[in-house]
């Protein structure tokens, strides 16, 4: 039974701790358990997270004891929601380096901040003939929402193709950025490939032609830190759910100066200064994007998470999760007809691959039969699937909480598939 | 506990890899396309039809070892029966992957090695997506 983590107090200095794997297992009980008769190999945190106790723990004793609606009502439990609430929101400021907490807006997730940005920045913007960039490598949340808002403007979605390894080819990216070009929407990090592609090279290709950069942050926060003014992204957005948090939240960053210029996306509750029967005038940032009750509770979970990352030296986490990035691209191309699907300069722990002869979802099912947990599907990029001629692509990922021996055991799934099908 | 024998069994394994009937058709009475947004699986059905009798039936497409094979042995299943006892064999086969008659009496046995699936909730949609095209396809008008 791990000893309870107690984490300091938002703001407080803290001495990381030196990162040992047993004990970041210790503490997420939904690892220990048996799955088909083996033990979970749970490798599919980049489609979803497994929370620690400490986080489930935070939100439960905040719904038992703390909570109440936010928005500063006049009851002592009020305001004791309130403060959780904009604790939260101070703690992802100072996890992404934000200039100040008001460019923090909290989400239902990262599809619903790239809409909002598509729809409340965007959307007024664009005119006939105007171009939004993406990359072939984008999940379907960073393109679908620039497609309808393209669709709706007469403006245009063009696409950056990449090379073979999975990087972003970035003199054909150069070239299609020109003055008719509004707004660069990029992975940080892809969540098929594990790519991490260049965003200040990115961000400087996009400011010189008068364009925002949109960064997709989903993949990259569970793996690497983003300071986003040092990256130089305009806009910046990330899930909860992907980095130890609760479900149902996430954040959009955006800078101060572009966000006060954005009229609302949703209307309601909240968001208002006042109301009357002839028209309305919004509240400041960032309750002008924060329509009606917001996740309260998801939020300290949110927080939680946030903190419970940072107590961690996290470059001895990128140690951990790149030996196993190394020790799985070693030890997968022992099994026959394994061919891995992005080799870029730079990638975070996420392992795509394709078993010739044999669909994805097969293997993915033989893997589970084994307790390891992968994904087989086209993982929401239908662009870059075709980009590689194929329907889809087994994936691995790995995170702060695996192991070696997990390695060992999806390659033996992988060998027992090889033997079923031949 | 389930293991790998139990959902690929050989006759599974062998119309995976060598699928019956697995071709287009130039000259069709109907046609209709199968085809699974959340995994890609994707299959075109034609058919001949003679009267009330389906006397030529086809495939081709792409999908995952359970897709093709259901897809295969169903063509195998329908061809020289009539549109009526095509949309029994559908009737049945969906209640028997998705667990809802014990065994499979009432469908010809070789569709019978496709009971293991209602085990593998996660693949019932691979091994009715053949068969949902051949519904669609039968019940289009002309």
């Amino acid at each position: 039974m791990a000893t309870p983590q107690v984490l300091a107090a938002p703001g407080a200095v803290v001495t990381p701790r030196a990162f040992d794997v047993a004990r970041v297992r210790a503490e997420f009980p939904a690892l220990h358990q048996q799955v088909n008769g083996h033990p979970l190999a749970y490798l599919d945190s980049a489609a979803s997270s497994q929370k620690p106790k400490v986080v489930v723990d935070a939100e439960h004793d905040f719904a038992l004891s703390d909570y109440a609606n936010v928005h500063r009502g006049v009851h002592t439990l009020s305001q004791r929601a309130t403060k959780a609430y904009d604790e939260a929101r101070a703690v992802v400021r100072g996890f992404i380096n934000a200039a100040q907490n008001e460019e923090v807006i909290f989400t239902a997730g990262t599809t619903a901040g790239i809409n909002l940005v598509a729809q409340s920045y965007a959307r007024p913007l664009l005119k006939q003939g105007d171009e939004i960039v993406v990359t072939e490598m984008e999940h379907h949340s960073n393109i679908v929402p620039w497609q309808l808002v393209a669709t709706a403007t007469g403006a245009k979605v063009r696409f950056a193709p990449l090379d073979d390894q999975g990087d972003i080819d970035l003199a054909a990216l150069k070239a299609l950025i020109g003055p008719q070009t509004r707004i660069v929407a990029v992975a940080h990090v892809s969540n098929v490939l594990g790519t991490v592609n260049p965003l200040r090279e990115i961000a400087e290709l996009a400011h010189t032609a008068g364009a925002v950069l949109v960064v997709d942050g989903a993949q990259a926060l569970p793996h690497v830190r983003a300071d986003v003014q040092a990256l130089g992204a305009d806009f910046y957005v990330a899930s909860g759910h992907k980095i130890f948090g609760p479900n149902g939240i996430g954040f959009l960053y955006g800078r101060r100066e572009l966000l006060d210029a954005m009229p609302p996306w949703q209307g309601g509750g909240g968001m208002i200064q006042s109301v009357t029967v002839e028209g309305t005038t919004f509240a400041p940032v960032p309750a002008r994007f924060e329509a009606g009750t917001p996740p309260i509770t998801q939020a300290v979970g949110l927080g939680t998470a946030v903190r419970w990352m940072q107590s961690f030296d996290w470059s001895a986490v990128e140690a951990h999760e790149g030996e196993l990035l190394r020790y799985a691209r070693q030890r997968i191309v022992e099994v026959p007809g394994v061919r891995i699907i992005g080799s870029a300069r730079e990638q975070v722990s996420v392992l795509s691959f394709v078993l010739e002869g044999i669909h994805p979802h097969d293997v993915g099912t033989v893997l589970d039969l084994h307790g390891v947990a992968v994904r087989a599907s086209h993982h929401c990029a239908q662009p870059l699937m075709r980009r590689y001629k194929i329907p889809g692509t087994v994936r691995a990922s790995f995170a702060i909480y695996n192991t070696r021996d997990e390695v060992d055991a999806l390659v033996a799934g992988l060998t027992e598939a090889r033997k079923v099908f031949g | 506990m389930s293991d790998a024998s139990e959902l690929y069994q050989s006759v599974i394994l062998d119309h995976n890899r060598a699928p019956r009937n697995y071709h287009a058709m130039d000259q069709f009475d109907r046609t209709a396309e199968g085809y699974n947004p959340l995994c890609g699986d994707q299959f075109t059905v034609w058919l001949k039809l003679e009267g009330d009798t389906i006397s030529d039936v086809s495939f081709q497409g792409s999908g995952c070892a359970i897709s093709k094979a259901s897809a295969s042995l169903m063509t195998m299943m329908v061809k020289g029966k009539t549109v009526a006892e095509a949309e029994h064999y559908f009737d049945g086969f969906r209640d028997m992957v998705t667990g809802k008659v014990e065994n499979a009496e009432a469908l010809p046995r070789r569709l019978a090695v496709f009971a293991g699936v209602r085990e593998f909730p996660s693949r019932v949609k691979c091994a009715t997506l053949g068969w949902h095209a051949l519904k669609t396809a039968l019940d289009k008008e002309q």
